[in-house]
């Protein structure tokens, strides 16, 4: 993974220092609550219903064991013992003081890590498929690109005081994991003419309360022009976007305003004046960036050993965990583990400092010392011999993290909801778990298949509700807490938003709602057709009908 | 006098903000003095300007775009560029223009909600001077250049960004 030189080492350094003043101003009542919000913000640090709530920027989700030792140690030290994966691979503490805040960003520092820029109306963290580097079927590894992204947005003097938070994802999978197509923008590695690598970038995505696909504004552009492109897009962004209604100011609503089109007329002049000034890529910076993600020293070895095929056998806990946790490896005798954060009664994405130090073991153990964040708040081991799947299964069962329901409906992703955040208008971790308990037999589930169920306590949609197979939107209803549903939803390559079924539930309806929605999905699909292509086929109607049927 | 500091220095301020909301008499009442005009005013008044006996600069709100002062700019010694409110940051952006653009080489004046917190960034986009907010500590506001070391980017101040340095 990238290592950080002596520049990155300084510019960190001055941030704590920087941050650490700030604070101290505002507790001296020099800075007064308003000056001091954004500040605090770019730092991560949120005022929350119980607590600061503080944000840990991961860059493209990738920690190595080093990471995570410190991260358990925070979560211990400053913290209630855990921690909670967030929807954009990063990490977030619920219960740190603010007066420990800055002590908390030096440890970050010590070991290449901050909170910069993962709040406030700034570019936040680069996101990218969790596979990157491992996939079967990638056309070039992310990560040196969202690194090149990462240190031109961090600090970027120009554009820290934006009309609204800033999101860019970058794929470069066939299968998009990313949910690139609601991202501000959307960058894809594609193939252009000759062969040569580049990328089609999309623009005005986003989820929220008013959802859009991002559209595409360039279908290639040169590697060494990607922070230009960037630099472009974001200063016709900052300029022009909307400031007088922070529910119209993200680059959507700005795109949609002035039309693809226009607005890629605005973007092409300014390029102009930057496309090839001393922020073009050098060849030499890509290869620089790329040589941190290098592969790492992999052995040469079979597929299929017989040590796996023998416990496949004979275990069958082990066969259904390794039938949904683990995919494919671009290299011989390896395989892609995803170890599943959605145990039933502990809210999605939460992990224990415990269990942190487990992944740190466990990572040196069996997969180079390294994990990765994904963004339905799953943890991801890339590089696994297949001939120790078995021994990494059986240590994972020992840290309770071997849950076998990742990819089906139990693997909910879901904001922190009103049980936690100042924003929310309904809790949604009871949401998730009531349907958890619901669905609690895994033949069940394996037969119900590829689905997934996204949970949002509002409408800033941090649950991603909008692009669930099946979405849950958690709405105000005088002053009751109520469950939109919708249905369709995708944040694959072909992304689509989900359509809203009808009236609201309550929220004791809700399994019963979602178990009605999976009854028709059985009853209508044809063979191994997955929820949402039966979805696509039958429409919204046969689900509507039956839902509110039973509820008369 | 507001205060005016520059990336070194405290300064002395010669010159006066016109408000917003200024008609042209001001220039017969008031002869011999050092103005920042508002953009409009600039336009609206430009040959009570020509005749006006003391200096003449414009400053620029943050919902205006430079474009419009383009074929004047050269003959201008300041440009001021407002900042309605500190998280408005619309005016980063119009320094880039003017420098990058405009290839304009005289003095860019940030006024306004000027604060000790932004001034470094306010610095890397072509800002020369600022005339920070009347509760600020000039002394204090001068730390702020030195608030970092060195950044990634390619700036106004430092063109050559950090990966064609390291």
């Amino acid at each position: 993974m990238y290592r950080y030189d002596g520049y990155d080492h300084q510019m960190l350094a001055d941030r704590v220092a920087q941050f650490r003043d700030q604070t101290n101003r505002y507790l001296d009542g020099k800075l007064s609550e308003s000056e001091f919000l954004p500040l605090r913000l770019q730092n991560g640090l949120y005022i929350q219903r119980l607590a600061p709530m503080l944000r840990i920027a991961v860059p493209y989700g990738m920690l190595s064991s080093l990471q995570l030792r410190k991260l358990a140690y925070i979560a211990n030290h400053y913290d209630k013992g855990y921690a909670h994966f967030t929807t954009r691979q990063n990490i977030q503490f619920n219960w740190p003081a603010l007066v420990d805040v800055p002590d908390l960003l030096a440890d970050l520092a010590d070991v290449e890590m901050h909170a910069i820029q993962t709040s406030g109306n700034c570019i936040r963290n680069t996101t990218t498929d969790q596979f990157a580097g491992a996939a079967v079927d990638e056309l070039e590894d992310s990560r040196a690109y969202c690194e090149i992204i990462r240190q031109w947005s961090s600090f970027h003097p120009e554009f820290a005081y934006l009309p609204r938070k800033f999101k860019i994802a970058v794929c470069g999978t066939v299968d998009d994991q990313a949910a690139t197509q609601v991202h501000d923008i959307g960058i894809y590695i594609v193939k252009g003419a000759n062969e040569e690598i580049g990328f089609r970038i999309l623009v005005g995505g986003g989820l929220g309360r008013t959802p859009v696909i991002g559209k595409e504004i360039f279908d290639f552009v040169e590697k060494k022009h990607l922070l230009t492109v960037l630099e472009a897009i974001l200063r016709v962004y900052n300029r022009e976007g909307r400031r007088d209604n922070k529910y119209k100011a993200r680059i959507k609503i700005l795109v949609k305003a002035t039309g693809v089109e226009e607005f890629k007329k605005k973007v092409l002049e300014e390029w102009a004046l930057v496309k090839d000034s001393s922020l073009t890529l050098t060849d030499e910076e890509i290869e620089r960036c790329q040589k941190f993600f290098d592969a790492p020293d992999y052995q040469e070895l079979g597929n299929s050993p017989a040590k796996l095929i023998d416990k496949l056998q004979s275990n069958l806990l082990f066969a259904a965990w390794h039938s949904q946790n683990v995919k494919p490896h671009k290299v011989t005798g390896y395989s892609i583990v995803t170890v599943c954060f959605k145990e039933t009664g502990v809210a999605p994405g939460d992990v224990t400092d415990r269990q942190l130090e487990h992944l740190a073991d466990l990572a040196d153990q069996y997969s180079f010392g390294e994990i990765r964040i994904s963004h339905k708040q799953n943890i991801v081991m890339a590089d696994v011999r297949q001939d120790q799947l078995f021994e990494l299964y059986k240590a994972l069962e020992t840290g309770a993290m071997a849950s076998h329901n990742l990819g089906l409906l139990t693997d909910v992703i879901c904001c922190p909801g009103g049980d936690f955040c100042a924003l929310a208008n309904a809790k949604s971790i009871p949401i998730a778990e009531s349907i958890q308990r619901k669905f609690n037999d895994h033949e069940e589930l394996t037969n119900i298949g590829e689905i997934n169920l996204n949970i949002s306590g509002c409408m800033n949609a941090c649950g991603h509700h909008h692009v669930g197979n099946i979405g849950i939107l958690g709405v105000d209803k005088k002053g009751e807490e109520y469950y939109q549903v919708s249905l369709g939803g995708s944040s694959k390559n072909n992304a689509s938003l989900g359509k809203i079924i009808g009236p609201s539930f309550a929220q004791e309806e809700i399994p019963g709602v979602v178990e009605t929605i999976v009854g028709v999905y059985k009853d209508k699909r044809s063979g191994d057709e997955k929820f949402i292509d039966t979805f696509n086929r039958i429409g919204l109607d046969p689900f509507k009908e039956k839902v509110y049927a039973k509820a008369d | 006098m507001p205060k005016l500091i520059s990336k070194d220095a405290v300064l002395d301020n010669p010159w006066t903000v016109m408000k917003a909301s200024t008609g042209p008499e001001i220039l017969q009442a008031v002869p011999g003095k050092n103005f920042i005009v508002p953009l409009q005013f600039w336009t609206l008044y430009s040959e009570e300007l020509n005749d006006y006996d003391g200096s003449i600069a414009v400053w620029i709100d943050s919902d205006e775009s430079p474009e419009k002062i383009a074929d004047a700019l050269h003959s201008l010694p300041l440009i001021a560029l407002n900042f309605p409110v500190f998280s408005d940051g619309r005016s980063y952006t119009n320094a880039r223009e003017l420098r990058q653009r405009y290839a304009y080489k005289g003095e860019i004046r940030a006024i306004g909600d000027v604060l000790r917190d932004q001034l470094y960034y306010m610095a890397q986009c072509g800002f020369d001077s600022f005339e920070i907010r009347h509760d600020q500590e000039a002394e204090l506001c001068l730390e702020a250049f030195k608030d970092f070391k060195t950044g990634y980017q390619s700036t106004i101040a430092e063109p050559t960004p950090l990966f064609r340095r390291r």
